[in-house]
């Protein structure tokens, strides 16, 4: 094998889902090459080193300074063609899923994602992807080469005791093609401190469309101060400016884990799931019975939100006084 | 201005992967994935604000026909299906390869997609259908802003809220809070019938798609891991009860 793992980054830091990957691809592969495409991002590739690079690989380029996606297929196309590299891995998130995708279309190459975990079967590299709302677990594979997978948001953490090496960075130069450069980025997305903080609670009363209107949280955020928790949303009602940034839960969200979480009209899309997954217990409340929530959730209750969230938070008063 | 709209028929309920072809059970009832139906309406409104006509393009088998009816009554102009049984079976680089083939020769200012496959869950076959059509592409975008020649999306990654600028022509993927669909109207119902649809092979778009034109495999299928106990109810007016009940037995009250 001869794999390249795309090491995203951010403020000047590689991320940890793509730390994780390249740990990961360490234990079936000897020698990992890690690529690091930006402007200014010299610096942060040593780094890589210590979670099993052997090299870094990186395109340092103007062209490059903003996460976006279809320069970095041209920089990868071109490092695929010339090192020959058979596998190419990816922590998913909005920008490797597109830079997947274009580079999977340029190179004409298999792309298999939402993996959670990659294994050799006698000699072959063989893809697990939980599928249909992760209710069947399906082996993939890939008929040639170079093979592409991303791999589900928070599947594997970064392990920098077992396989630490003194990378060996070197520096590679790339073409780019007029359309891969054509979108710009007219504002860049910065960390908002803005709006309560969801991680540390022990309960969590999340909303989703289902409540229909954003004054409808409402009924969360008085559900959430009877259990004495946080209120979280998804990126629907995020998206549609109902609730802040800060409380969504997801993918491109918060990473939560409370005893105890109460997912009120949400559908429970993967993206949604692996952000809450390690919650202790679920309760969801849908009016649909067939919303993929049921499927990992302790306690369903197929009914509608507007009767039942009220009624359960008078219950919960009169019972914690 | 031409704006194209990529719809997928997906099936409704009770999904299952067939042991046999390790493929998706596509015999059952259909629909158009939900997500797509955002898809349609930011191509409505655009072409309400801007002018232009709406094309439907979608590869499925034969009761595609009716996701397409559906984009049509709605408000859509016309529909281009590749409905091939060859197309049976395939991955993301043929589905890419025949779309874009069938979208190249349409020529619209504007490629549309939904937020992602609700059978899938693959959220990727914009970013390589725009690569095949060396077109600039925006993914994920809560915001749409276009004017003279130009597209601007507003779109949220694990970071925050980026705002992209394309020059058109160009493809797009929007979020499922873009917008509220609005539902076809009786007359739209009726007069979806007379709208021109047109089929295409994959002989003729020169592409081999299917299982032969895919890169990649489905080997096994396995159960997922067990579960705890879990239990669901129907509320018959003491469901706020059982959940009290229920969080209480686990000392969480
Ligand atoms: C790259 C990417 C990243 C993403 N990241 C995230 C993320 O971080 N977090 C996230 O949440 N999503 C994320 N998503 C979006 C995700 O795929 C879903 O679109 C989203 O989670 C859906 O939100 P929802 O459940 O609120 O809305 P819907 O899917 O519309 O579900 C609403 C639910 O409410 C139910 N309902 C309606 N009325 C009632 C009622 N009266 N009583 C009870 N139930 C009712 C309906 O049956 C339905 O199941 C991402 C998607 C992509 C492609
Ligand atoms: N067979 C298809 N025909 C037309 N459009 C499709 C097809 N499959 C997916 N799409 C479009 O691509 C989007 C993303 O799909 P996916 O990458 O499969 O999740 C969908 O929301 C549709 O807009």
């Amino acid at each position: 094998m001869s794999t390249l793992v795309f090491l995203e980054h951010h403020d000047n830091e590689l991320l940890k889902p793509s730390l994780g990957v390249l740990s990961k691809a360490a234990t079936l592969d000897e020698d990992v090459t890690g690529v690091v495409l930006g402007s200014g991002v010299k610096e942060i590739a040593p780094e890589a080193g210590k979670f099993g690079a052997a090299k870094v690989l990186v395109v340092d380029k103007p062209e490059l300074e903003a996460p976006l996606p279809q320069p970095r297929v041209d920089a990868l196309a071109s490092i695929v063609e010339a090192g020959g590299y058979d596998t190419v891995l990816f922590a998913a998130s909005v920008l490797s899923a597109d830079v997947a995708a274009g580079l999977s279309a340029r190179l004409q190459a298999g792309l298999n994602w939402d993996l959670t975990d990659l294994v050799l079967q006698d000699g072959e590299l063989v893809g697990k992807r939980p599928a249909l709302g992760d209710s069947v677990f399906v082996d993939v594979g890939w008929r040639s080469e170079p093979r592409l997978a991303l791999i589900r948001a928070g599947t594997f953490d970064p392990d920098s005791e077992t396989r630490s090496v003194e990378a060996q960075v070197e520096e590679v130069d790339t073409q780019f093609e007029d359309f891969s450069t054509a979108a710009t980025m007219v504002e860049r997305a910065h960390a908002e401190s803005e709006g309560p903080s969801i991680e540390d609670a022990d309960v969590i009363v999340a909303g989703g469309r289902g409540l229909g209107a954003p004054e409808n949280f409402k009924l969360v955020e008085e559900l959430a101060q009877a259990l004495g928790g946080a209120v979280a949303a998804t990126r629907a009602v995020v998206d549609a400016g109902w609730y802040p940034y800060s409380t969504q839960v997801g993918q491109t969200g918060k990473t939560v884990s409370p005893k105890l979480y109460i997912a009120c009209g949400i559908s429970g899309a993967i993206q949604h799931k692996v952000g809450m997954q390690s919650s202790g217990v679920v309760v969801a409340i849908n009016k649909d019975p067939n919303a993929p929530i049921f499927e990992f959730s302790d306690l369903g209750v197929v009914g509608d939100l507007n009767e039942v969230v009220p009624k359960l938070t008078e219950l919960v008063r009169q019972r914690r006084g | 201005m031409k704006i194209a709209v990529c719809v997928k028929h997906v099936p409704e309920q009770a999904r299952r992967i067939d042991p046999e072809t390790m493929r998706l059970d596509r015999s059952g009832e259909g629909a158009i994935n939900p997500f797509d139906v955002h898809a349609v309406e930011e191509a409505l409104r655009i072409k309400e604000a801007h002018g232009g006509e709406v094309l439907i393009v979608t590869m499925g088998p034969t009761g595609a026909q009716d996701s397409v009816r559906k984009a049509l009554a709605m408000g859509a102009d016309e529909a281009l299906m590749i409905t091939d049984d060859g197309a049976a079976g395939s991955d993301l680089v043929a589905t890419t390869n025949a779309l874009a083939a069938a979208l190249e020769q349409e020529g619209a200012d504007l490629i549309v997609f939904g937020q992602q496959s609700s059978d899938s869950d693959g959220a990727v076959l914009w970013a390589a259908v725009a690569d095949r059509l060396r077109l600039p592409v925006i993914s994920q975008v809560a915001d749409l802003d276009v004017s003279e020649g130009t597209v601007r999306g507003k779109r949220q990654t694990e970071f925050g809220y980026d705002v992209i600028e394309a020059p058109m022509p160009a493809v797009l993927a929007v979020s499922d809070a873009i917008n509220e669909p609005r539902y076809p109207s009786l007359k739209g119902i009726m007069g979806a019938r007379s709208k021109p649809q047109r089929s295409v092979s994959l002989s003729e778009l020169g592409v081999d798609a299917g299982e032969s034109g895919s890169k990649t495999t489905v080997q096994a299928l396995n159960d997922p891991p067990p579960r705890g106990d879990t239990v669901k109810i129907e509320d018959d007016g003491s469901a706020a009860e059982k959940i009290v009940e229920f969080i209480a037995d686990r000392k969480l009250l």
